[in-house]
């Protein structure tokens, strides 16, 4: 087996039993991607010479015995929407190519100073808008598990990545499922925090009531390992959380016994793949036999959730998206006056679904049209959130699909943006309501495409919701990796 | 007798001096070397994010407690969004509807008149950049290149709507005064107008007198004094009544006041209406302020200008040296202040204050701040003045020895050498002399040319070095006389 293969908990105790160095793992990871990149494209940017001398550093470090965390000399792919100084951020578009921040944001900086080992920069769907990583600029990413498939989005390239050991674990960002949507069709873990555990300061914004930055990675409890070494309060961002992270180790192994798991009706039944409703059906018989309670609850504005979030988000994204304007960075169209200049590098500088969101958002939110589209959007997501508040009176966790369906094909559904917008549905609640939200593998179908089961948990509801998942994990032990993985070096 | 009545509202724009920008921790600083003081949020990179600077909020709360608003306990940021260059996000962190102050009022006197000008609302938002347009004008249309700094871009911006209770351009003058008056004493800005750090906008229209509707509202902008601002008005009022007078239509726009031709100019008008879009700013939370604060800042408020008017006008100072005292720059006030603790006359020390000190200062391009002159020495001076013991011309001049430095007005008129004689013994003296070498004087004098005194004091000014007390010799040469 590969040192690309180890989760981040097996490589740390190689790191410091010294049969492996941070070296060894860099090449293990670099080895792994030469020869899956061509076909997946995970990548945007690999870092060659950063990595090397960031692994060279933790190696020196941990021989004289400076032992950074968890994440020292651990090699991570960090989705492209995240600015890293020095190193090209592009956020998938041809507006911010070539683009070189010149600040690390706050997750970034948290990691570098736990000595982690940044590859690259991951491709995604332009801005994060998509959830297939087909909206990407520089070419799509395709589906380890099969690569006539798409990979999910937009964090698909750090999924990717992540599934196919060309990186350990990696970063991305959720905004409607972001993180757990790709995580789920590429059969991993993608967990998105509750809003404001984790900094978006550095972050490319595109819904900053919603953006949540969050790991992947193979292991429920590498996800956890890459969330604590990033969240906690960043006087940078008015809306990080200010208090404690919850402690959530104390009750990880803890098992299912006692917990009440609650399935919403409007999560489950009719509009999900057959293969998907019955891994569900299956992990909740398990869990009832291990002692947990099944109860089923109503989320009655559940129908109206994702046309909520196609409000609010592109309102957001309308006024975030702005800046791109061609006149202090990124993409230059000239023009006779600097307003065609603008407009003439934001028709060229976008793809056409940041175009579209970009759009719908103005609308929303013109006069004569906000009380009806966005106002009322937000009416709904404080409806939203209520009754979730009172679904978390009755039950600990929330267990749904994470995705209605496994990995679809390239095309499948880029000329139907609707369709599209449904693959988020089942991870969209959380957002809206900046709950925890965790995707676990738990199986693959007939077809060998992966299954993603989702646990949502109350604000701040980490502890729990990570014990379930844990649980769920085990329960499953899905431990298949995509063929590709295999290829032997 | 006026046919046509103007209706004028006035919008300020008031750069506070806090020690960083309102949403980073960039330097608020004026006229540094372009694009100096900037990071990652306040040029709008992607993924900076904004942080309340709470001591900006704290000092909006004391200009609506000043202008005796409402201070809200919550308040929130909105976007306005619209594209222009120099503003790096393309849109504006500001307030739309819940302002920190609303309701308030500023009393402005206007030729012995007090009029109450109501203050809609005062909210928090941020300066944009500067433009510098290259070539040709100077304005965006005609320039042939643009070079922005974003030093300014960030800096806290408060605006300061007033209600449209304004009925003539020197009422609005008289207003838009008192209203930097009041920023000036709170100490939350420079309040400089050619700096740009305090800039006034005027909505204007007229009506047929005792119509109760508005008419169509004009805004004019880039008035840059109060004299300006004053006459753009007066000229945008005469524009709008010729234009009505005529039969035509006025349009609502925006105008350009234009120093040199004394006119408002139509600017290129922006194709429809402005929709900001307004939305709350989803990278900040809302802005509480407990009452306790509030209570905290109201106590901490200095005096203001009217109340500071009302004490000038007990110490029985006229009506125009109140207005130009209260006017003053406040290290000009604490001198008077201080003197007239100190026992010397309000009247004469203000008469100082306004005039000679003021003089002195301008003529020295001194800043009042770095003035070496203060109560103590303005009560002895003027204590010398009514004792006699200087002319009031050497006392110009140890007023000028004094801000040079060169020590006390006693010290001053010593070492100067300014004191004046007012011994009668000396002075008879000088004139028994002068009468004596000069008798043809005498006796056209008594035959009735009074001006030969003239000729006799200055003899006797002559014969004491300078340094008699001209009004003294005056009145002895007179007794020797008769």
């Amino acid at each position: 087996m590969s040192l690309a293969d180890l989760t981040i908990v097996e490589a740390g105790v190689r790191l410091r039993s010294g049969e492996a160095s941070s070296v060894d793992l860099l090449n293990a990871v670099i080895e792994r991607a030469s020869f899956t990149e061509a076909q997946l494209h995970c990548y945007l940017t690999i870092d060659h010479e950063g990595a090397r001398r960031a692994a060279e550093t933790a190696d020196r470090e941990m021989a004289a015995g400076t032992d950074r965390g968890l994440l020292h000399g651990i090699p991570l792919a960090l989705k492209d929407n995240f600015c890293t100084r020095g190193l090209a951020t592009t956020c998938s578009s041809q507006i911010l190519a070539g683009y070189v921040p010149p600040y690390d944001a706050t997750v970034v900086s948290r990691l570098r100073s736990g000595g982690v080992v940044i590859v690259g920069k991951t491709n995604l769907d332009e801005f994060a808008m998509g959830s297939s990583t087909e909206n990407s600029a520089f070419g799509p990413t395709r589906n380890p598990w099969d690569p006539e498939r798409v990979p999910g989005g937009s964090s698909g390239g750090s999924a990717a990545a992540v599934a196919v050991g060309s990186a350990l674990g990696g970063f991305g960002s959720d905004t409607g499922g972001s993180i757990r949507q790709p995580a789920s069709l590429c059969g991993v873990v993608g967990f998105k925090p509750t809003y404001g555990l984790v900094s978006r300061y550095g972050l490319v914004a595109f819904a900053s009531s919603l953006d949540q930055i969050g790991p992947l990675a193979r292991t429920v409890e590498d996800a956890l390992t890459l969330f604590e070494a990033v969240a906690g309060h960043d006087p940078l961002d008015a809306t990080s959380f200010p208090g404690e992270v919850p402690e959530m180790r104390a009750g990880f192994e803890a098992g299912p016994r006692g917990i009440r798991v609650g399935v919403v009706k409007q999560l489950s039944g009719d509009g999900y793949e057959q293969p998907v409703a019955a891994a569900m059906s299956q992990m909740l018989d398990r869990l009832t036999n291990d002692g947990a309670e099944i109860v089923e609850v109503s989320l009655p504005t559940f129908d109206l959730a994702l046309s909520c979030y196609y409000l609010i988000a592109p309102a957001e994204a309308s006024a975030n998206l702005a800046r791109f304007d061609g006149v202090r960075y990124g993409l230059r169209v000239e023009g006779e006056t600097v307003e065609e200049m603008m407009a003439r590098t934001r028709a060229e500088g976008f793809g056409p679904e940041v175009i579209r969101r970009i759009l719908l958002g103005t609308y929303s939110l013109s006069a004569g049209y906000y009380d009806a589209f966005y106002g009322q959007a937000n009416r709904l997501r404080t409806k939203l959130i209520q009754e979730l508040d009172d679904i978390h009176r009755r039950v600990d966790v929330l267990i749904s699909p994470t995705s209605p369906t496994v990995a679809f094909e390239l095309g499948a559904r880029t000329q139907d943006p609707l369709a599209m917008y449904l693959s988020d549905v089942c991870t969209i609640p959380a957002d809206l309501a900046g709950t925890p939200a965790i995707s676990v593998p738990v199986g693959l179908d007939e077809r060998g495409l992966p299954i993603g089961l989702q646990v949502m948990a109350p604000p701040l509801g980490e502890p729990i919701m990570f014990r379930m998942a844990r649980a769920v994990e085990e329960r499953a032990g899905f431990g298949a990796r995509p063929s590709m993985a295999g290829t032997p070096s | 007798m006026s046919t046509w009545e103007p209706v004028i509202g006035i919008e300020v724009h008031v750069e506070l001096r806090t020690i960083s920008k309102m949403f980073c921790g960039c330097p608020v600083s004026f006229g540094g070397e372009p694009n100096t003081a900037i990071c990652p949020t306040c040029l709008g990179l992607p993924g900076a994010l904004p942080v309340t600077n709470g001591t900006a909020i704290e000092w909006l709360a004391r200009i609506g407690l000043a202008l005796h608003c409402r201070i809200a306990p919550s308040s929130v940021f909105h976007r306005k969004n619209y594209f222009y260059a120099d503003l790096p996000k393309n849109y504006q962190i500001s307030q739309f509807d819940l302002p920190v102050c609303t309701d308030g009022w500023l009393e402005v006197t206007v030729d012995g008149e007090e009029i109450r000008v109501g203050i809609e609302r005062a909210h928090m938002e941020e300066d944009t950049g500067k433009s510098l347009h290259q070539g040709l004008g100077g304005r965006i249309h005609s320039a042939t290149s643009t070079l922005l700094d974003f030093n300014r871009s960030g800096v806290p911006l408060v605006e300061i709507v007033s209600r449209p209770d304004l009925r003539s351009a020197a009422q609005a003058r008289a207003y838009a005064q008192d209203l930097r008056a009041v920023v000036a004493e709170l100490g939350v800005s420079d309040a400089r107008m050619e700096e740009g750090s305090i800039r006034f906008d005027a909505n204007v229209s007229v009506r047929p007198t005792g119509q109760e509707e508005f008419g169509t509202k004009v805004e004019i902008k880039n008035m840059n004094s109060f004299r300006s601002l004053e006459r753009a008005i007066a000229s945008e009022i005469e524009r709008q009544i010729a234009v009505l007078e005529t039969g035509g239509v006025l349009t609502q726009e925006t105008r350009h006041w234009d120093e040199e031709a004394g006119a408002t100019q139509g600017m290129r008008s922006k194709e429809g209406s402005s929709d900001y879009r307004y939305f709350t700013d989803p990278d900040l939370t809302p802005m509480v302020m407990a009452p306790a604060t509030i209570d905290r800042l109201k106590a901490d408020l200095p005096e203001l200008p009217a109340d500071r008017r009302g004490r000038y006008s007990h110490l029985g100072l006229e009506s125009h040296l109140v207005n130009v005292l209260s006017s003053s720059e406040s290290g000009l006030r604490r001198v008077f202040d201080d003197a007239v603790a100190l026992g010397a006359d309000p009247v004469m020390a203000a008469n100082w204050i306004t005039g000679e000190v003021t003089a002195a200062l301008r003529r020295t391009e001194t800043a009042t701040d770095d003035m070496l002159f203060t109560g103590p020495d303005l009560t002895g001076l003027l204590k010398m003045v009514s004792e006699g013991a200087v002319s009031s011309s050497a006392a110009k001049e140890v007023l000028t020895g004094v801000m040079a430095g060169e020590g006390t007005p006693a010290a001053v008129a010593q070492a100067r050498d300014l004191i004046q004689v007012s011994d009668e013994g000396q002075i008879n003296a000088a004139v028994d002399e002068v009468l004596g070498a000069n008798p043809d004087a005498i006796v056209r004098f008594r035959g009735g040319e009074e001006k030969v005194i003239g000729f006799l004091v200055g003899q006797v000014m002559k014969a004491t070095g300078g340094k008699a007390d001209p009004k003294l010799v005056n009145s002895l040469l007179r007794q020797a006389l008769s």
